[in-house]
C-alpha cells in the first residue's frame, strides 16, 4: 500500500487531453523521478498528484482517499510541493518566507508557536540558508533562492514532497547542489520525494525509482539501473545513445551518439564500421 | 487582547529580528503565547503603525469637525462630542459635521482595504479599483438613475451600488482564465474603464442642464452635506465586511506567492479570491454610493501603509486606517486651502493621486514589470 497514487486518471486542460487512463504508484520512501520529452505530460501528472489539477476522470489517492475530498490544510500537512514558478513577495526576508511554510499548521488562534520557530530554524539549517535568514529574497542568486523555496516547503514538514523541475534555470553547480540536497532529504529524513527532471543523467543518478513517460503514458518504471537502456532512450526520446556506467556512482550514464555529417550518414548506413571524421567530411 | 495570561518562558516568547532572540530575519515579530497552546503573532512595527494611523485619523476627524464657517477648537469639539457643548454647537457637530466626518472615515477605510485586497489578488499595485473602472461603473449606475428616472439621493446611491457591483462582476468574469493573472486583470479593467467612461459621456449628452449639473457634482466625489442617511448603510456594510476581510488576511498573504505555492500550503485559492474580491467590490460600491467616486485613495493607501509597516503582505488593517486618514485629511486640507465646501475632496485626491500614479507607472517600467 503506497501513500500516493493516481488511479486511471484522465488529465486535461480545458478540452485538450494530456493523458488518458494513466495509473502511477509512488513507492513509499522512494526518490521517484519522472522523465520524458517535452509535452509528454510529466508536469501535468505532478500537478495532478499535488491536487493542483483535478483529473477529469479517475482519482488521485492520498492515504487511500481521493485527494480532492480531503480538507486543503490537511493535505498540505501531508504533501508538500515546490512549484515551477513562485513569486517572492516584495521586500520579504528569507526567514519570513520560510516561516510561511508553517501556514498549514497554523490557525487564527495558533499563529506562531515555539514549534514553528524551531522548525523554521531547522529547515533553514538543513538547506544551508541559515546564514541568509535576514537577507531579502530578491537579492539572492538563483541557486540560493531555490534553496530558500525548498526550505519553505520543508518547514511544511510533510512526509511527501513533490518538486516540479527544481533545477530548471539554474547553473550546473546549483543544479547539482539542489539535487544533492534532495538526496539528503530523502536519505536522512526518510521522506518520499517525487521530482520532474529534464536531465536524464541527473534522473538516473539521483532517482531510486524512475518513471519514463511519453505521450501521456508510462513507458517504463523501476530502478534506473534496470530501466535505463539505449533502447528505452531511443523509444522515449528518439535519441540514439550509449549507456555506460557513471564513473562516480556506477549508475547508468547516457552518452548521446555523435553527430553524423549528413553526407557521411548515408555511407555510414552501408559500412557500419566507418567512423565519420572531420577529414572524411572534408574529403567528400 | 484575551490572551494576556502570557507565560514568558525565556527565549520562547521573545521573537525579534533586532534583539537576536528567536528566528533572526522574521522581522520585528513577537509571539504572545498561552499555556493552552494558543499563540498570536504580533508584528510590532505594524502594530505601532496602526496605532499611529488611528491617532492621526482621530486627530484629522476632530480638526475636520472644527473647521467650517463656524470654526471650533479641538477642545470645544471634544467637549461637544461628549455632551458638553451649547445647543448651537450641538447642532453643528451632531447634525452637520459629525456625519460628514464619519462618512469620510468609513469610506476612506473601505477604499483603503479594498485597494489592498485588489492589489493582493492581482499581485500588482496598479490592480486597484480606481484604475479598473469601478468609479466609471458606479457613475454609470448613478447617472442612469439621475437622467432616466430623476431619482432622489437614495435611488442614486442604489444605482451607483448596482453599477459598481456589476462592473466588478463583469471584470472578474472577463479576466478569469484558469485563475486571475495580474496583468490580464489590470488590462481588462482599464478597457472596462474606458468603455464605461464613454457611456458616462453619452449619458451626460442625454441629460438636461439640471440633471447634468447634478451628475457632475456627484461624479466629483465629495463629503459636502453628507448626513446620517449616508452614515447608516455605509456603517452597516463596513461592520459586516471589514472583519470578514481582516479574517482573510493570512490566506491573502499566501496568495501573493502565486497560486501554486498558495495551493501547496493549503489555501483554498479560488474560494479566498472570490470571497475577498466580492467583499471588496461591495465595500467600494457602498463607499462610492455615499461619497461619489473619490479618486486614488484605494490606489495609494495600501502602498503607503506597506511602506510604513515595512511588512510584506496586503497589510489590510493599516491600509484601511491609512485610507481613512487620507480621505479625512484631504477633505480638511481642501477646506483649509480653498474655503468651506469650495473644493470637493475628490478633486484634491485626484490631483495628488494622479501624480502618484505617474510615479508608480514610471517605477514599474524601471523595474521591468511593464
Amino acid at each position: 500500500m503506497s501513500r500516493l497514487a493516481a488511479e486511471n486518471v484522465t488529465l486535461a486542460y480545458d478540452q485538450r487531453v494530456i493523458a488518458e487512463n494513466l495509473s502511477v504508484t509512488i513507492p513509499d520512501h522512494s526518490f521517484t523521478v519522472i522523465v520524458g520529452p517535452n509535452a509528454c505530460g510529466k508536469s501535468t501528472l505532478l500537478r495532478a498528484l499535488s491536487r493542483m489539477l483535478k483529473p477529469s476522470a479517475g482519482s488521485v489517492l492520498l492515504d487511500g482517499s481521493a485527494i480532492s475530498s480531503l480538507p486543503a490544510k490537511k493535505v498540505a500537512r501531508t504533501l508538500g510541493l515546490l512549484p515551477q514558478t513562485s513569486v517572492a513577495p516584495d521586500g520579504i526576508t528569507v526567514a519570513d518566507l520560510v516561516a510561511r511554510g508553517r501556514y498549514p499548521h497554523q490557525g487564527l488562534l495558533r499563529q506562531w508557536s515555539a514549534e514553528d520557530e524551531r522548525i523554521v530554524q531547522e529547515s533553514m539549517a538543513a538547506t544551508g540558508v541559515g546564514g541568509l535568514a535576514e537577507r531579502y529574497v530578491d537579492e539572492l542568486s538563483g541557486g540560493q533562492r531555490q534553496r530558500v523555496w525548498i526550505a519553505m516547503a520543508l518547514a511544511q514538514q510533510t512526509p511527501l514532497f513533490l518538486l516540479d523541475e527544481p533545477t530548471t534555470y539554474l547553473d550546473i553547480q546549483h543544479q547539482i547542489e539542489v539535487l544533492d540536497l534532495c538526496a539528503e532529504l530523502h536519505e536522512e529524513q526518510g521522506r518520499t520525494l517525487v521530482a520532474v527532471l529534464h536531465d536524464l543523467n541527473h534522473a538516473a543518478r539521483y532517482a531510486t525509482h524512475l518513471i519514463a513517460m511519453k505521450d501521456g503514458a508510462v513507458i517504463a518504471e523501476g530502478a534506473p539501473c534496470e530501466v535505463v537502456t539505449a533502447e528505452l532512450v531511443q523509444r522515449v526520446f528518439g535519441l540514439s545513445c550509449q549507456v555506460i556506467d557513471d564513473p562516480e556512482t556506477g549508475t547508468p550514464l547516457i552518452v548521446p551518439a555523435a553527430r553524423k555529417p549528413r553526407k557521411a550518414a548515408a555511407a555510414a548506413a552501408v559500412t557500419a564500421s566507418a567512423v565519420p571524421t572531420a577529414s572524411a567530411t572534408a574529403a567528400s | 487582547m484575551s490572551t494576556t495570561s502570557t507565560t514568558v518562558k525565556p527565549g520562547e516568547s521573545e521573537v525579534s529580528g533586532e534583539s537576536g532572540a528567536g528566528v533572526k530575519g522574521v522581522r520585528g515579530v513577537r509571539a504572545v503565547r498561552t499555556r493552552g497552546g494558543l499563540s498570536l503573532r504580533l508584528d510590532v512595527r505594524a502594530l505601532l503603525a496602526c496605532l499611529l494611523l488611528l491617532a492621526l485619523a482621530l486627530a484629522a476627524a476632530i480638526a475636520l469637525i472644527g473647521s467650517g464657517d463656524y470654526p471650533m477648537t479641538p477642545a470645544e469639539v471634544l467637549s461637544t462630542l461628549t455632551g458638553g457643548g451649547n445647543p448651537g454647537q450641538e447642532f453643528i457637530v451632531q447634525d452637520l459635521r459629525l456625519p460628514r466626518v464619519l462618512v469620510g472615515l468609513l469610506a476612506g477605510a473601505a477604499f483603503g482595504i479594498s485597494g489592498a485586497v485588489f492589489q493582493a489578488v492581482s499581485r500588482n499595485p496598479l490592480g486597484s479599483p480606481d484604475v479598473l473602472g469601478f468609479a466609471q461603473g458606479s457613475s454609470v449606475g448613478a447617472l442612469v438613475v439621475i437622467v432616466y428616472f430623476q431619482g432622489g439621493t437614495v435611488a442614486v446611491a442604489a444605482g451607483s451600488v448596482v453599477g459598481g457591483v456589476a462592473t466588478g462582476v463583469a471584470i472578474f468574469l472577463l479576466a478569469w482564465k484558469r485563475g486571475i493573472q495580474g496583468y490580464r486583470f489590470v488590462l481588462v479593467g482599464i478597457g472596462a474603464s474606458a468603455m464605461l467612461y464613454a457611456l458616462v459621456l453619452y449619458l451626460l449628452t442625454k441629460a438636461n442642464i439640471v440633471e447634468a449639473t447634478r451628475a457632475t457634482i456627484w461624479m466629483n466625489g465629495s463629503l459636502n452635506g453628507r448626513d446620517w442617511d449616508q452614515v447608516g448603510p455605509l456603517a452597516a456594510v463596513c461592520a459586516a465586511l471589514l472583519p470578514l476581510l481582516l479574517l482573510h488576511g493570512r490566506p491573502l498573504r499566501m496568495l501573493e506567492m502565486g497560486d501554486d505555492a498558495a495551493y501547496a500550503l493549503g489555501v483554498r485559492v479560488d474560494r479566498v479570491r472570490v470571497v475577498t474580491l466580492l467583499a471588496a467590490v461591495l465595500l467600494v460600491a457602498s463607499a462610492t454610493a455615499a461619497t461619489g467616486p473619490i479618486a486614488f485613495v484605494a490606489l495609494t493607501a495600501p502602498q503607503l501603509a506597506r511602506r510604513l509597516t515595512r511588512s510584506p503582505g496586503p497589510n489590510l488593517l493599516p491600509a484601511a486606517l491609512m485610507g481613512a486618514v487620507l480621505l479625512v485629511a484631504a477633505d480638511w486640507s481642501a477646506q483649509r486651502l480653498f474655503g468651506a465646501d469650495q473644493l470637493p475632496v475628490g478633486v484634491l485626491t485626484g490631483v495628488l493621486g494622479g501624480g502618484y500614479l505617474l510615479w508608480l507607472l514610471a517605477r514599474e517600467r524601471r523595474v521591468g514589470r511593464m
